[in-house]
């Protein structure tokens, strides 16, 4: 089909540059460096880098606390889409019923997509800590049974439910939308054929969420890869003991406080390929979204 | 629909209930810790209903994190990320929609592309061009050979140097650079129908004409959407901030904040003062919420047409 065009490419060449000049300075730049550190070294005493081909890499992979941290982040991934999925799913599939109260229901669900990581991190960190509050008095009926401080996998326990409870809402908006797009004659013929309430969401209207879920579901992935450095860092700082030293936090310590660039270049180019390998999952998943009308 | 189902509808009043529970519980806890004194905050047992003294710590907490002036800084940066997203998105899917050129497709995708790394993977030599926003047209030039033909021909050395460490444009620029809303708009202008460009070109609009009397005036819940979106995730940026800021003055929000309380994994030394820091962490969770929830409508909408 063609479309009704403006002749003056002049005028699309200067909409265009700023952007395309940002793009370039902030991500292919930045990309193309990480790459180009990811194969060179620096020498210590200045000079330039020089080429070490897939060395960083082997380094890396010979490395058995970043194994520990590829392992921790697919741990801390399982765990809060796991999580923040089923919990945004059921949430959403009984709101959508619409009864009484939903638009109070809709805005109580929401609100939480507003707060940062950090504030999240606080909170939780607040809320889980064995110094006050109520797992103070729980640690006191039974002592020593609550200690993140100590305790790897009740950390990674506690960073789990602050990640999963951050990305509810977000989950919780794109399955409801999902839901509200199934056409209402189809759910009211499974009515008309004597279907009832749970039936038709276990044979209509989960089915036709499909696309919806897979969606959401890689996408909380992606973001449980790059998006937790906020409350890792506010909750655990990647401890006790390295239990909770997810994949982006790692490269952040490995770069900028053990300053070695060309190591965290070579992971960070280990996580842009999870990710890309994530996002094009993704894009076939989008493509086949369905539409219902 | 039909049919009475008054069990069912129990369970489901019971089921959202135990969710927004889940989702309020927090808040409350923070509620309550923040309106309490340190000793009744780590009373045994446990103090469920907030106290007297909330005023009082929300005083220490921005009197001690400085969150009058953190509170500016964010609120610049802020607008900055908003309005250059806004004015970039629709400039730039403008320039894609609306004329024909071969580079069209090309552009699109240069732009589409960015959207699979976020900036968290690429942090650490994003922090270097921040530190020279010129690096990367230096290095062209030299890759290219033209420095050193400008050095052969004038002498003169091309040293090419824009620091932005520690300033508002480092802080600001990084976080315009993905496709988010350059998508959202897209999908807009796809949908204006051609007529309208015809009938504007016939009416001797010229381009830029009709970008301003028709397409903006048109795309005003696009605005509204993208403007919520990106006021709260540059409100809520950590870990950008906390690299290209040192200098105490560009401070931004959320970074202030987790230095309310000591690392984690710093043992002994005083308790930390949780009384403080979860009314430093209602202070600063308050702005976004309030833009959400004002804005509920504009802003789903469009967080399911960016898919981000």
């Amino acid at each position: 089909m063609r479309r009704a065009y403006f002749k003056n490419n002049w005028v699309a060449a200067l909409m265009v540059a700023p952007q395309l000049i940002i793009v370039f300075t902030f991500f292919y730049f930045p990309t193309s460096q990480a790459l180009y550190w990811a194969f060179t070294l620096e020498q210590p005493w200045g000079g330039g880098n020089t080429w070490v081909g897939f060395d960083n890499f082997a380094a890396i992979l010979g490395d058995a606390y970043y194994w520990d941290s590829i392992w921790v982040s697919i741990v801390y991934a399982i765990g809060s889409t796991a999580l923040a999925v089923i919990m945004a799913l059921t949430l959403a599939i009984f709101a959508d019923r619409q009864l009484a109260g939903y638009k109070l229901y809709r805005v109580g669900m929401i609100w939480p997509y507003a707060i940062a990581a950090p504030a999240v991190g606080l909170a939780f960190r607040f809320i889980f800590t064995p110094g006050a509050g109520l797992m103070m008095f729980i640690n006191q009926m039974f002592p020593d049974l609550w200690n993140p401080v100590d305790n790897g996998t009740q950390a990674m326990g506690m960073v789990i439910v602050a990640g999963a409870w951050k990305q509810v809402a977000y989950n919780f908006i794109f399955f409801l939308a999902g839901l509200q797009s199934i056409p209402r004659s189809l759910i009211e013929a499974g009515a008309m054929d004597g279907a009832r309430v749970l039936r038709r969401m276990r044979d209509i209207q989960l089915p036709l969420l499909a696309p919806t879920f897979f969606f959401v579901l890689v996408i909380n992935i992606t973001d449980s890869f790059t998006d937790s450095f906020g409350i890792v860092d506010t909750m655990t700082a990647g401890g006790p003991s390295r239990a909770t030293d997810l994949m982006v936090y790692k490269i952040f310590n490995d770069g900028f406080q053990g300053l070695d660039y060309s190591g965290a270049a070579a992971q960070s180019i280990i996580l842009m390929l999870l990710v890309i390998a994530l996002t094009f999952v993704q894009f076939r998943y989008i493509e086949r979204k369905v539409h219902y009308t | 629909m039909i049919e009475r189902t008054p069990i069912l509808n129990i369970a489901t009043h019971a089921i959202l209930v135990f969710g927004l529970l889940f989702l309020l519980l927090p808040l409350y806890l923070v509620i309550v810790a923040a309106s309490h004194s340190l000793q009744d905050v780590v009373a045994v047992p446990p103090n469920l209903l907030p106290g007297d003294q909330l005023w009082i710590n929300l005083q220490a907490a921005w009197a001690k994190g400085h969150l009058g002036e953190r509170f500016v800084t964010t609120f610049i940066v802020a607008m900055g990320v908003m309005t250059g997203k806004i004015v970039l998105s629709c400039i730039t899917a403008f320039g894609i929609v609306f004329f024909d050129h071969r580079l069209k497709m090309p552009i699109f995708w240069l732009i589409f592309i960015t959207l699979m790394l976020p900036l968290e993977v690429r942090i650490v030599p994003t922090y270097a061009v921040a530190a020279n926003a010129f690096l990367p047209f230096q290095t062209l030039l030299d890759l290219s050979g033209i420095t050193w033909v400008i050095n052969a021909v004038s002498g003169v050395e091309v040293k090419l140097e824009w620091n932005l460490l520690n300033s508002y444009a480092g802080l600001i620029m990084p976080l315009i650079a993905t496709a988010t809303g350059t998508f959202l708009y897209r999908q807009f202008f796809l949908t204006i129908p051609e007529e309208l460009v015809e009938a504007a070109k016939m009416d001797g609009a010229g381009p830029v004409r009709f970008l301003w009397d028709m397409l903006i005036p048109l795309s005003r819940t696009n605005i509204a959407a993208l403007a919520t979106i990106m006021f709260v995730y540059a409100w809520n940026q950590y870990l950008w901030p906390l690299l290209v800021v040192t200098d105490q003055s560009y401070a931004m929000i959320a970074v202030e904040l987790s230095r309310l309380v000591p690392k984690f994994t710093a043992t002994g030394g005083e308790v930390p003062k949780w009384h403080i820091a979860m009314a430093g962490t209602l202070i600063v969770m308050l702005p976004p919420i309030v833009v959400v929830v004002a804005m509920q409508r504009w802003f789903v909408r469009g967080l399911i047409n960016t898919d981000k």
